[in-house]
């Protein structure tokens, strides 16, 4: 009888240290070492660029430089444009989809693995592995972008040198300060990416399919490119996803043109927080039956 | 009687106590209304054969999925509620998972870190009381079915629990295994443990628990002490005769022997022990003389079967599965 009494009362002790986000944020992070996409997505993220540059190495050497595209003059002349057009070309599908490789994964992995009993049923309430979990998803993006475009400003001043840069309203700035601008425009072009880890989350949640997920969100992001390019839908164009990841070339007028920077952010809120929201909710209240 | 320290005077809640859960999956209903109440120091088994309910109902008190209707109280808390309604319980329903390309050993730190306190200081003993000390370096994606079962274990009892909610803790394991696993669960029991555990292993439960219920097609037939269920089943007895055809005869003719069949090719009956010595008297008159007269102890595995597929107590119950 006094083994029953003592084991009611030592569950009544309030536990001393309870875990919180910060460990679940920890441990995901932790986790993303030991998984194939992740290296996927952060090995792509560095090859690029320095395939990239290693084509206009050929290329300027065939036909002396020029090309077709808004920034392909200045390539040769300053390595801090590579990262930009990687930038500008990535867009459309590789930023995308390297974010959706694991933040379409995050939830749906667990489901694979039939893991989310085993963690729900330890000290941490729902939320807390959630947020957890997002926040791992977030700065993986974040990494894989910030990855991108070191890898580009190194390579493409190995080839072009670390020379000044024409902003696009056609002043000069000095090396240094094209460099600030280049991670400056990484930074902008984070909002949009945030947008896409939230649809990635809510795919992940709501398929608890991994490849689902990521597919599904990369054909999101592609099809506001189609909505973008379609005749009649002309005046959509500022309000999709798509035109957001163009909004850091404002920093690269004179003075700044923050306008697209600013409609990037609201335009991202609406629809983020909206598809970041399900997510939750989903996560919170689904019942957990497999595994 | 109650730990002055931390504890109030009452002896508290129950560790489990369930009313009227139901779990609806569409039509189908997998829980039909069960109540159930496991009181500090039970090891409570909760039998029932394939798809009558036993994970969905644990399920529903770990708060992995959401009662269509009625409460699960862990000690007094809802687990749908707070997550600290799991503070002191321990458990896992089906086989225990983890992440299989993180090894043992990380996969109970992960877990540690993930319940607070001092787990992570119980990860050696625990894998030391399930014995996979030695393998713990490895991935557990590689580790056999009953490897993860003993992994299941050990993760449970890293939250050093005062209740721990086991479901079919024994499957996949192989003879060594499921003895250590009844040992371990006689251990923590003696300990002062809480248990309760879904099974259909009948030797399983009648070995080690105290309580059962028996439940099929989401709804308990059955719910008491094992002793008490036995007793109520009165005594049977298995006879063989060189002639067991008349000795049939006989036996049914017999004042005070009820249910005469055959079972397994021996005559079996029910008596009490006078009726006996008057039966074997008049056999030997009639010619059938006996081979073997022997007092049948009743399995839990006989009323387990005439519980979940005889017809006549369960017949009086709601259909468990909506005709709708
Ligand atoms: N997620 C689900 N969706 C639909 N039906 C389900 C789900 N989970 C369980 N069921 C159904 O509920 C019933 C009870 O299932 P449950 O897994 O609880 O049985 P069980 O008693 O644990 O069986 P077993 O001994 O085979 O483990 C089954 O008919 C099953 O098909
Ligand atoms: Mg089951």
């Amino acid at each position: 009888m006094s083994a029953v009494a003592e084991s009611t009362g030592a569950v009544r002790r309030p536990a001393r240290s309870r875990p919180g986000v910060r460990a679940v944020y920890r441990w995901e992070l932790f986790k993303l070492r030991y998984q194939k996409r992740t290296y996927l997505g952060l090995g792509a993220a560095a090859v690029v660029p320095i395939i990239f540059v290693v084509a206009i190495h050929f290329r300027h050497h065939r036909d002396a430089g020029g090309g077709d595209f808004a920034f392909a003059s200045y390539l040769t002349k300053s390595g801090l444009v590579v990262p930009l057009v990687i930038l500008l070309f990535g867009a459309v599908w590789m930023f995308p989809l390297i974010t959706a490789l694991v933040a379409g994964d995050i939830f749906a992995s667990e489901d694979h693995n039939g893991t989310l009993k085993t963690v729900l049923t330890r000290s941490l309430e729902r939320w807390q592995i959630f947020a957890g979990k997002a926040l791992a998803a977030a700065t993986y993006a974040v990494v894989a972008i910030f990855i991108n475009g070191t890898v580009a400003v190194i390579a493409g001043c190995i080839e072009s040198g670390f020379n000044s840069v024409q902003t696009l309203s056609g002043s000069i700035v000095s090396a240094p300060k094209g460099l600030e601008l280049v991670y400056l425009s990484l930074l902008v072009y984070l909002i949009p990416i945030a947008t896409v880890v939230c649809i990635g989350l809510l795919l992940s949640t709501v398929t608890r399919n991994s490849a689902a997920a990521v597919v599904g969100t990369l054909m999101i992001s592609l099809l506001f490119q189609l909505i973008g390019i379609l005749p009649g839908l002309g005046a959509t164009v500022p309000y999709l996803l798509s035109t957001q990841f163009n909004a850091w070339q404002g920093l690269l007028r004179q003075p700044i043109d923050w306008s697209p920077i600013v409609r990037a952010v609201w335009v991202c809120a609406l629809y983020g927080i909206p598809a970041l929201g399900t997510a939750f909710l989903v996560f919170l209240r689904r019942d957990v039956a497999g595994g | 009687m109650t730990n002055p320290a931390d504890a109030p005077t009452s002896p508290g809640p129950a560790p489990v106590e369930v009313r009227g859960l139901v779990k609806r999956y569409g039509e189908l209903t997998a829980v039909a209304g069960v109540d159930l109440t496991v009181e500090a120091g039970d090891v409570y088994g909760y039998l029932g054969p394939n798809g009558a309910g036993k994970t969905t109902c644990l399920r529903m008190m770990l708060g992995l999925i959401r009662p269509t209707e009625g409460t699960v109280r862990l000690f007094g808390r809802d687990p749908l509620e707070s997550v600290h309604a799991l503070d002191g319980v321990a458990g896992f329903v089906e086989a225990p998972t983890f992440y299989p390309y993180l090894n043992g050993r990380r996969n109970l730190e992960l877990l540690a870190s993930f319940d607070g306190d001092d787990a992570r200081g119980r990860i050696d003993e625990a894998l030391e009381t399930v014995e996979l000390a030695d393998r713990a370096k490895d991935r557990v994606g590689g580790y056999s079915h009953g490897m993860r079962q003993r992994l299941g274990i050990a993760a449970a009892l890293l939250r050093d629990p005062q209740l721990l909610l086991l479901d079919e803790p024994a499957t996949g394991l192989d003879p060594a295994g499921m003895r250590d696993m009844r040992l371990l669960i006689r251990r923590l029991a003696d300990q002062g443990m809480t248990v309760l555990l879904s099974s259909h292993l009948l030797a399983e439960v009648e070995e080690l628990c105290n309580r059962v219920a028996i439940v099929r097609t989401g709804k308990i037939v059955y719910e008491g002490a094992i002793a008490e269920l036995k007793r109520s089943a009165g005594a049977t007895y298995r006879l063989s005769t060189t002639d067991d055809e008349r000795a049939m005869a006989v036996c049914r003719a017999q004042p005070g022997v009820g249910d005469v069949r055959v079972v397994h090719g021996r005559i079996s009956f029910t008596a009490d022990d006078g009726t006996v010595a008057e039966l074997s008297q008049a056999l030997i008159e009639a010619g059938a003389l006996i081979q073997m007269l022997a007092p049948q102890t009743v399995t839990l595995e006989d009323l387990f079967f005439s519980l979940t597929e005889g017809d006549g107590v369960v017949d009086e119950k709601a259909p468990a599965v909506a005709t709708r």
